[in-house]
């Protein structure tokens, strides 16, 4: 073969220098599809989520002048300082003087259409200030689901009527409605609230993260600093990474058939759903915590060997607060798996009807995502927009969570 | 068979007699025995791979980190055998100090880099102490005029040169006797290396000091014995002036006058 010449060479190189100019345009444009397709998706979904969202933090309330002036209720206020003010109030007949007002202001066949538990909204009010009583206030309470459904306009004729008229006269209208971040679940979806399900989740995932960090962390550095390589430590590796693949709903079952034969009585307990949830976790954490340690690199531990410091002095003062932003990645990824989990906690009973908020780590309790499963799942078209606004807030958490996290990744985080 | 010159007769701080190391089957170095003194800087020189980095990490068992590495033969610190069952590495490393091929200052404060030693080994027992300790370290060092305003600041902010001596502050805080150095300059710009070869002089007679480089005019510069390494033996040991002018070994010659390395 004969030498080429300058000019032959120049030339063969410009031609494939069109062939690579080419090609990278390409993997660009292909790399901007992606992201491009992405963000769609992703703005789609969020779009669609908060339209209907929004609709769910209101519900439909009929407005009316409540007038308690002239002794309507009898009623020692001591009682309503008491324990239960809203039963008090029932027995002095405080439903009664709520139909009757109601039927006063908006006709018989409205006040009928109050929601049955609205007078449970005008006793909070009243117990808060008692000071009410003998006087004349307004109102905006729920109204029944069959009204509200009538307002949407897919109701029964007569009630769409019925909300039209009222609605026309200023006395119906949907409204913000804030109790449904404190209230908990309930069968209609006029008085539904996701706060039972909320604290459920916060609970739960403050039992998983106190369980699965702490223990997948000290067996991630365990393995990676001081554990001998050995065949048992190859094991334990493998199956350490075969546990982060199995299906979630297999740790469910492990949960039912470990945690509640140990403990019959929590059932759907916060504490055995987070128990459950750890187990899932934990090996994520380890995984993504041998990987931050590993990345840490070796002259550290040298400079800190070689000053005399033991081995867990240069874990715990070096390679630690290094590994720590990796860690926390990791175990944002893992926890935000757990909060996003259904399948295991149906398993251990979660997806009961608990109609108010737990009162702690073992009392029964609903979590987000199973609340969602169960609002999705009902015939009464109201739960559409509740479950939606129930989305919203599991995604707030969510946000709230991985925030935090990425706020402790970056303070953390250490230059070297 | 190790070519010993004839020595002064001095007080041997580090005696080496014997020593083998082995990665896993492979023999890194073979039969070496050597003493270091206080008195001198101790340089070993040699072509990559010849070993002398690995014998210098046997002196104070940094070897023990690495798996599948093996002692055999028998260093002695002060007379007593660092490798006998029952030896506390954390205190032999207290005693010998090492400072690194690439500076590698704890991602914290000036401060914090050269404290660290000290506060572990429990050498302060207040912080007016510490803060001395700290101050005597960084002036040995040479860095304390260009850092004694920002000892908040990051050790790592500090240029190349700046952060070898803070490493070398850091090793001398715990007053150790013996300090190894393993290519100490070999990523730093000459102004930085001829400032680390000034400490080097300084610290001289107050610690025993090894140096491993590559350079043979630094070993020449700064050193008053040479070990000259091939192919994991020692092959010529003597005072650096006979080493440089009047090498006995063909081998060592060869080197020393770039015939290869």
């Amino acid at each position: 073969m004969t030498e080429l010449s300058h000019q032959e060479r120049a030339q063969r190189i410009a031609n494939r220098l069109a062939q690579r100019h080419a090609s990278e345009r390409r993997f660009r444009a292909l790399g901007f599809f992606a992201v491009a397709l992405s963000a769609l998706v992703l703005a789609f979904l969020l779009v669609t989520m908060t339209a209907n969202a929004v609709g769910g933090f209101k519900r439909a309330e009929l407005a009316f002048k409540l007038d308690l002036s002239g002794g309507m209720l009898q009623i020692d206020p001591s009682q309503l300082a008491g324990d239960n003010p809203a039963s008090a109030l029932e027995t002095a007949g405080l439903r009664d003087v709520l139909q009757f007002a109601a039927a006063k202001a908006l006709g018989d066949k409205a006040a009928s259409e109050l929601d049955p538990d609205a007078w449970r909204d005008v006793a909070r009010k009243i117990a808060a200030d008692p000071a009410l009583l003998n006087t004349s206030f307004d109102v905006s309470l729920p109204a029944s689901d069959d009204l509200a459904s009538g307002l949407r306009g897919d109701g029964a004729p007569a009630m769409v009527a019925l909300a039209n008229d009222l609605a026309a006269k200023g006395q119906l209208s949907t409204r913000f409605d804030p109790g449904f971040l404190t209230r908990s679940d309930a069968t209609s979806p006029q008085s539904v609230g996701i706060w039972g399900a909320l604290k459920g989740s916060m609970l739960t995932m403050l039992v998983t993260l106190a369980l699965a960090f702490p223990i997948g962390v000290f067996a991630a550095v365990y393995l990676e600093e001081f554990a001998p390589r050995n065949r048992w430590t190859d094991l334990i590796e493998v199956s350490i990474n075969n546990l982060a693949a199995v299906p979630s709903i297999i740790f469910g079952l492990l949960g039912l058939a470990l945690f509640l034969t140990i403990f019959p009585y929590w059932r759907s307990a916060p504490l055995i759903g987070g128990m459950t949830l750890a187990l899932m976790t934990m090996p994520v954490i380890v995984i993504s915590g041998r990987n931050a340690i590993k990345a840490v690199p070796p002259s550290i531990r040298d400079a800190a060997l070689a000053v005399g410091a033991s081995k867990v002095q240069t874990v715990f003062h070096h390679v630690l607060p290094l590994a720590l932003p990796g860690i926390l990645t990791g175990t944002i990824i893992g926890m935000a798996r757990a909060l996003g989990e259904t399948a295991p906690l149906l398993m251990i009973g979660m997806k009961a009807f608990v109609a108010t908020a737990p009162a702690g780590f073992t009392s029964p309790s609903s979590v987000l995502p199973v609340q969602i499963f169960l609002w999705s799942d009902e015939i009464n078209r109201g739960f559409v927009e509740r479950t939606s606004a129930a989305i919203i807030v599991l995604l707030m958490f969510l946000l709230v969570m991985n925030g935090t996290a990425i706020y402790l990744r970056n303070r953390f985080e250490n230059r070297w | 068979m190790t070519n010993f010159h004839d020595l002064d007769p001095v007080e041997a701080r580090i005696a080496a007699r014997g020593v083998s190391v082995y990665y896993g089957d492979k023999r890194a170095i073979d039969n070496v025995s050597i003493d270091i003194s206080d008195e001198y800087v101790t340089a070993f020189i040699g072509p990559s791979g010849c070993g002398k980095s690995t014998f210098l990490r046997a002196l104070n068992r940094m070897n023990d980190t690495i798996l599948g590495a093996r002692v055999e033969g028998e260093i002695k610190l002060d007379g007593e055998d660092i490798y006998k069952s029952g030896m506390d590495v954390v205190q032999l490393r207290a005693r010998v100090g090492m400072v690194f091929q690439k500076p590698n200052p704890f991602p914290k404060s000036i401060y914090e880099n050269v404290a660290y030693g000290p506060r572990i080994h429990g050498l302060s027992t207040s912080k007016a102490e510490l803060d001395e300790i700290v101050e005597r370290s960084l002036k040995r060092a040479g860095l304390w005029e260009e850092v004694k305003d920002r000892l908040t600041e990051s050790g790592t902010a500090l240029s190349g040169g700046q952060q070898q001596r803070l490493c070398i502050a850091r090793a001398i805080a715990v007053e150790p006797e013996v300090i190894l150095m393993d290519e100490p300059c070999s990523a730093l710009d000459p102004i930085a290396t001829a400032k680390i070869e000034e400490l080097i002089a300084e610290l001289r007679g107050r610690y025993a000091i090894v140096i491993v480089t590559h350079s043979m005019q630094q070993a020449a510069r700064v050193s008053q014995r040479t070990a000259f390494f091939h192919l994991g033996k020692m092959v010529e040991y003597g005072k650096t002036s006979e080493i440089f002018t009047n090498p006995r070994e063909e081998r060592t010659k060869d080197y020393i006058t770039g015939r290869y390395g």
